[in-house]
């Protein structure tokens, strides 16, 4: 059953602890490794209701992990227990053991509102906030407490860069977020995240609300951006996965009765071309889902 | 159908209003700073009435905006479905009682409280019924700042907790500003409420028409010398008329702010249609 170690309560976010600077928290992991997640049988449940199960996989650093699976099988709420979102949903009980570099994430102790400044995350519908370009680039760097202007500077064409929007956009950063397209907007909301120099990016369906145009921009960003952090996808478009991924995960919740779990994870190539599982071949060959 | 009866109204304290307007002039009356309608000639400078209208309305809105905008907060971003019914249901009565009602408990306990706390001779101020005044706006204030706040889509709260950002300053940096049309909006309605109330106003400021010089003065507001002195004049009469004026005065204020508020709620509403 599930053990649970990390009740989402509506007082988390109310504690700040000062946090630790970089270069103290990642002290001892090897600069190549950072970033990477361990999750050891790790089970979701929403009340009583038991939606993930079982969930054992390796997320290795500055690589794509893609997850797939069809509508409905916690591949979003897998994504979530990542930066403890689930936290700031209620009622969602995490059970099981999530580390990051080494740390476990899901301990009373660890302050969500840190985890995250690590662990940066993109949403299906692009959420620009209502200010200029370089205000929600710069909105994360100064809840960290940076303020000279210089360095938020620097940090807003570095993250513009980061996230391909630099070269659209240099003239006219004062211009509200709104005015720009869809996929300027979602590309806006990656540089966001990645102003506060997160380790990891988690990205649930990034490209579903935009055009194809705008999809491939995203996928180019992708392939640019895993040099220097780890990336983990959730998409429904198996093509997408195939495309920019590393690493594919496989989930399935066989019926509505039963919890999902995690069919079969490993190198993309290889499960597009030779699963293991007779369910992930299925699932990739289109029979269902 | 409302706008017809909005210019049958304005029409009618126009016809009404003819005559002080051709004998006295409006410009005569709103820059009047004596108001003695009885003595003769009758003198109707307006200008005491106007800024006691502003003061106690001012007061009002120190009051009545911290506390509206923060009760809306609390029950849009913090507090549980629970409490959220209660307290919604408990601000949604304090619109029902009547303002008469406010007046007698501002009578009873307010005016002593002001008295000895700022050490006057009278309670009867333009602070006593400002107070009132503000949380007699507090409802308005609170049920129209919480439907800003509720249309503000949890994407942005979401995105903002992704960025390391604790319930407080998600409040503060992204959901205030998102909703601050709406709160606005809500601030400019309660505004109009203060303004144009009656009853407490009367029993509280000690309706004295004079040009106020501080808060702790007896003042007369608009509404208040309408309903006091409308008993006593003669019908068609110019002082009559006059007060058609104060009224027709009254009646152009709450209408603009009335406006801005829709024109601003309309702004709002547009922006998340997207």
């Amino acid at each position: 059953m599930v053990s649970v170690l990390s009740i989402a309560d509506e007082g988390t976010a109310a504690i700040v602890v000062p946090r630790p600077s970089v270069d103290d928290r990642t002290a001892g992991i090897a600069e190549s490794a950072r970033g990477s997640f361990t999750l050891a049988d790790v089970s979701v449940a929403y009340g009583d209701d038991l939606v993930i199960e079982g969930v054992d996989m390796e997320i290795p650093s500055r690589a794509v992990t893609a997850l797939i699976g069809p509508s409905g099988c916690g591949k979003s709420t897998l994504l979530r227990c990542l930066n403890r979102m689930n936290d700031e949903l209620g009622t969602v009980r995490v059970g099981g053991t999530i580390t990051l570099d080494g740390q476990d994430i899901m301990r009373r102790e660890v302050d969500p509102v840190e985890l995250r400044m690590r662990v940066g995350q993109v949403f299906q519908r692009p959420n620009p906030f209502p200010m200029s370009i370089y205000d929600n680039v710069a909105f994360g760097p100064r809840t960290q407490g940076i303020r000279r202007r210089a360095d938020l500077d620097a940090l807003v064409e570095e993250s513009l860069r980061g996230a391909a929007l630099w070269d659209e956009v240099r003239k006219s950063l004062k211009k509200h977020a709104f005015e720009l397209s869809g996929g300027q907007q979602q590309r806006l909301c990656i540089a966001r995240a990645l102003a506060t120099k997160p380790e990891v990016v988690l990205m649930d369906e990034p490209a579903s609300a935009l055009d194809p145009i705008s999809t491939q921009q995203i996928e180019d960003t992708i392939a640019e951006l895993k040099s220097s952090v780890t990336i983990v996808i959730v998409t429904h478009n198996m093509q997408q996965a195939a495309r920019i991924s590393d690493r594919t995960a496989f989930m399935l919740r066989e019926s509505l009765e039963e919890p999902a779990h995690l069919i079969e994870v490993g190198e993309t190539k290889k499960m597009f071309t030779n699963p293991d599982d007779k369910r992930t071949e299925s699932y990739i060959t289109g029979r269902f889902g | 159908m409302a706008i017809v009866i909005l210019a049958a109204i304005a029409l009618f304290l126009v016809y009404n209003a003819g005559r002080a307007l051709t004998e006295v002039g409006l410009g005569t009356m709103l820059s009047g700073i004596q108001w003695y309608p009885t003595s003769d000639p009758g003198k109707f400078g307006m200008l005491p009435l106007v800024l006691g209208s502003l003061l106690v309305t001012g007061v009002a809105l120190a009051v009545g905006v911290p506390v509206g905008v923060g009760a809306a907060v609390f029950i849009s971003e913090f507090a549980g479905r629970r409490l959220k019914e209660v307290m919604k249901s408990v601000i949604e009565f304090m619109a029902a009682v009547p303002s008469v009602v406010y007046g007698l408990i501002g009578v009873a306990v307010l005016i002593p409280l002001v008295k000895d706390v700022f050490d006057l001779s009278s309670g009867l101020t333009a602070l006593a019924g400002g107070i009132v005044l503000g949380v007699m706006s507090v409802p308005t204030i609170v049920s129209i700042s919480e439907d800003a706040l509720h249309a503000v889509p949890d994407d942005l709260r979401h995105g903002s907790a992704a960025l390391g950002n604790t319930r407080w300053q998600t409040t503060f940096k992204v959901t205030l500003p998102s909703a601050s049309s709406g709160i606005f909006a809500a601030v400019m309605l309660g505004l109009g409420r203060a303004i144009g109330e009656t009853m407490a106003v009367l029993m509280l400021t000690g309706n004295a028409a004079v040009m106020p010089t501080s808060l702790f003065d007896s003042v007369r507001t608009m509404t208040g010398t309408i309903a006091a002195e409308m008993g006593e004049v003669v019908q068609g009469g110019l002082h009559y008329s006059v007060l058609f004026t104060v009224g027709l005065v009254l009646f152009a204020i709450t209408f603009g702010i009335n406006l801005a508020a829709d024109l601003v709620l309309e702004r709002q509403r547009k922006r998340w249609r997207r």
